[in-house]
């Protein structure tokens, strides 16, 4: 086709252009991804494989990868583990895999898993600011909770109750605490990435000073759950603030992506599920006083992307014999081509969202399917970047780097 | 027949919030970015050391109740920039400060173990306990422990660690993808520990690392920290670079190791080590006082004085005579966050001592603290400097040193380009790695699997 040749979509409307990011998690979300021909099992806890996984991301110029993590072995159960071992069991830190993988890429935004429910706001805020100085600036962070017994039971500091019924409410008010400790958390990671202003140090020679000490500030955060004084040990990160980002399939988490988030993960089936996901959202946003503030949702979907549908349905249907049941999810599972999922992209984007994390079933298979399939027909629709087109996660992302909510106050 | 000679261990400390740090020298350049840590590990290793090594802060120390302005402040934190560092490096052990007072056992043997893997198994863990409430004030678990207790704490934390390293024989991961098999063992990665501070139980999620786990340093100095050493640790970051100090250090925590039933070689004696270098003796001589003026700038010095005296002494003069008032001996100290407090338990003593030196040597409050504070290990011409480390090896005062230069990021540069040759040409330090781990560079035998 020569370059004037006019395109299918060439005629419609102009799209915006969608952002796009990938799910990382062992070999794939399929749990019997790893006995595909492609998949790698054996050096999942090689530096290597990640480099490889985020180097192909980074050439179908996604805007971000996740990696997911957990203070516990993976499990077939939501909130118990299992004795499986037929699945990939173990999995690395997500934030020192990041690090790992930062001096190795150039654009591509890296957001790492933690788990608020267990872990020091004060160390996760250092670990994500330095991941951002590490790499120019690319750094983000998916924050979760564990309502899991058993994790709460490798740490010992606290029993979590065992949720019998969801829709309890003994089992609302648990998951409603750890939330409500979650946005806690993020708040004092945040607090603590501001409490550098950017021209803290100042090298002043002549009078001897190696910083301005009136330019770093106590955070002095007092919550329900912890309080911490700060300053961070660790200066502003080049984003000033990175990304921070969350998954959220129901109020309560919707809540914490309104309060807290610069990226909600939402799982709609459809686009009339999807436009009521986002005005709730929205409506908390506006309840918690942002409604100003950039907030993306992206849709999540788990992917088996094939040129031709039918194989990619075949390979489905293979994955699923192989484990034993048909595989299900609590995102939407889209099976066919890349031209299909571009048109279901783009109806879902109609309903509000600015991105889709996808998240592929087979990583060795559905990854260069994204990037290689995916993307460029994205880009023949005007509707994906075609070069890196900002330096920090946050350019990428449209997202203006924020000010110093310190600085501010006492300018 | 002579004794062979020792090889000699050497390691790159990156000089970080300390008063050695000449951040006013037109080359010092940032100790954030990472191109710095890029810089100082890529001359480490380009000189075959054997690891790298970062401390921590987890607050940052102030002075009367002011954040302390005059010394280099702010550190990335040590995890990221290790795991960071594995990627521009392939052979230099990477060795991290992790106290064990504000961290779990799970969570740090997960951190440990996944560098290990990411590194090709170059991991090592610094384990230290932090010393106060002041600290504690940016943690979820708030308060502190007494000192009697860090040690307890400190020892069951390594040894939970431990439990968990071990808690995955190395071979579990079949990953047949034909049979369907990834998992040996259903149970791989089970524990239980029940003990005095921590009682746990669960299923660990990192695989055996290629070391098995990381290479233990240990960094107190107290009995109790001395006995932790020999008990437990694969090697021991000390504060005596002198020969007869060293000495004396290294033959008491060796003599311990018997009773631990552990061997002579079983644990390495690493003293943290400054140098000036020159082209000529004298000429290091001079350019190690100029060195230390610039450590010692008179608001330094000044702020140096308060920890003794425990109270303001901004309206003395650094040129002139020391305050002939004598140490505010209250509980609350004025300087927090700081570990030399500890050092002048008797303050009314140290006073009247270094009044006394400073006027049968007609020292100002500067001079003072020049001449009583931390001089450089190393000065000299680099043949002068080799030979130096090399006696002191040789004749058992350390197994080798930890160096820390007074410039970030390239102060380490002439050492590996001057210094290095030399102790190459005498026989007393590789000229390549010779294997692939850090437990291969520091001799230490490889772990069993458990």
């Amino acid at each position: 086709m020569s370059p004037a040749a006019p395109t299918p979509s060439s005629s419609t409307a102009p799209t915006s252009e969608l952002h796009l990011a990938v799910a990382l998690d062992g070999t794939g979300w399929h749990p019997a991804s790893w006995r595909e021909p492609t998949a790698r099992p054996r050096e999942v806890f090689t530096a290597r494989y990640w480099a490889d996984l985020v180097a192909e991301a980074e050439r179908g110029l996604l805007d971000f990868v996740t990696l997911e993590d957990g203070l516990g072995p993976q499990s077939s159960h939501f909130l118990d583990p299992d004795e499986r071992t037929d699945q990939v069991r173990g999995r690395l830190d997500a934030v020192l895999i990041a690090a790992r993988i930062a001096p190795l890429t150039r654009h591509i935004g890296l957001v790492p898993t933690v788990v608020a429910t267990h872990t020091e706001p004060f160390h996760i805020s250092k670990a994500i600011a330095t991941l951002d100085h590490v790499s120019s600036g690319r750094a983000g962070l998916r924050v979760q909770i564990t309502a899991r017994p058993n994790e709460a039971a490798h740490f010992g500091r606290r029993a979590i109750p065992r949720i019998e019924a969801y829709d309890s409410p003994d089992a609302r008010e648990t998951v409603s605490e750890l939330f409500d400790e979650a946005a806690d958390h993020v708040e004092v990671v945040r607090r603590l990435w501001d409490s550098w202003e950017d021209d803290a140090e100042i090298r002043d020679t002549a009078t001897g000073r190696f910083i301005d000490r009136d330019k770093l500030h106590y955070i002095d955060f007092e919550g329900r759950h912890f309080s911490v004084k700060g300053p961070s040990i660790t200066p502003r990160p080049p984003q000033g603030q990175p990304v921070v980002t969350a998954l959220a399939h129901d109020t309560v988490p919707y809540r914490l992506v309104a309060r807290q988030a610069d990226i909600g993960y939402v799982t709609p089936h459809d686009t009339g599920q999807a436009r009521a996901i986002v005005a709730e959202i929205r409506a908390e946003q506006a309840s918690a006083g942002r409604a100003d503030e950039p907030l993306h949702l992206f849709g999540d979907l788990v992917v088996f992307l094939d040129h031709d549908p039918a194989e990619a349905a075949s390979r489905r249907e293979r994955l699923d014999t192989l484990a034993g049941e048909p595989y299900t999810s609590d995102a939407r599972i889209f099976t066919g081509s890349p031209a299909q999922l571009a048109d279901l992209l783009q109806e879902l984007a109609s309903a509000g969202l600015s991105g889709f994390r996808l998240r592929p079933a087979v990583l060795g298979h559905d990854l260069p399917a994204i990037t290689r399939g995916l993307v460029p027909e994205l880009q023949r629709r005007a509707a994906f970047r075609r070069g890196y087109e900002a330096d920090t996660l946050r350019g990428l992302l449209g997202l203006a780097r924020p000010a110093n909510r310190y600085a501010a106050a006492t300018a | 027949m002579s004794k062979p000679l020792k090889q000699i261990h050497l390691a790159a400390h990156f000089p970080g919030v300390n008063n050695t740090t000449v951040w006013s020298d037109p080359e010092a350049g940032s100790h954030i970015d990472f191109s710095s840590f890029a810089h100082f590990a890529r001359t480490a290793e380009r000189a075959k050391f054997d690891f790298l090594f970062l401390a921590e802060g987890l607050r940052l120390r102030e002075q009367g109740g002011k954040i302390y302005d005059l010394d280099v402040v702010g550190r990335p934190d040590t995890f990221t920039v290790l795991a960071a560092l594995a990627a521009v490096t392939e052979r230099l052990g990477l060795t991290g400060t992790i106290n064990s007072t504000f961290n779990e056992p799970y969570e740090v043997a997960r951190q440990f173990a996944s560098l290990d893997h990411l590194s090709d198994g170059r991991a090592a863990w610094n384990v230290v306990t932090s010393w106060d409430a002041f600290t504690g004030e940016n943690f979820r678990r708030g308060g502190f422990l007494p000192q009697e207790e860090r040690y307890s704490r400190a020892k069951e934390f390594l040894a939970t660690a431990t439990e968990l390293f071990d808690s995955w024989d190395g071979d579990e991961i079949v990953a047949d993808q034909e049979s369907g098999v990834f998992l040996r063992d259903a149970k791989a990665g089970a524990f239980v520990h029940t003990g005095r501070h921590f009682d746990i139980e669960g299923r660990f999620n990192v695989p055996r690392s290629p070391q098995g786990r990381p290479v233990i340093f240990q960094a107190g100095d107290s009995e109790e920290g001395r006995e932790f050493a020999a008990s437990s640790a694969d090697a021991i970051f000390s504060r005596y670079a002198t020969l007869d100090a060293g000495r004396a250090f290294y033959s008491d925590v060796k003599n311990r190791l018997a009773r631990h039933g552990r061997r002579h070689d079983q644990l390495l004696i690493l003293p943290a080590a400054t140098f000036v270098l020159g082209d000529t003796d004298a000429e290091a001589a001079e350019l190690a006082r100029e060195v230390r003026r610039l450590q010692v700038s008179g608001a330094t010095a000044i702020k140096h004085l308060e920890f003794v005296w425990n109270r303001d002494l901004s309206s003395y003069d650094p040129d002139g005579p020391l305050p002939d008032i004598d140490p505010n001996t209250g509980d609350t100290h004025i300087s927090k966050g700081r570990a030399q407090v500890r050092m002048y338990r008797d303050p009314l003593a140290t006073a009247r001592e270094w009044r006394e030196l400073a006027a049968a040597n007609g020292w100002s409050i500067r001079d003072l603290v020049i001449e009583t504070g931390n001089r450089q290990n190393f000065v000299g011409s680099p043949e002068t400097v080799a030979r130096t480390i090399n006696d002191y090896v040789q004749s058992d005062a350390a197994d080798g040193f930890i160096l820390v230069p007074h410039i970030t990021p390239t102060g380490l540069d002439p050492f590996a380009d001057k210094v290095v040759p030399l102790l190459q040409e005498q026989g007393v330090f590789r000229t390549d790695y010779e294997g692939t781990t850090l437990r291969d560079h520091l001799g230490l035998d490889p772990l069993p699997r458990s």
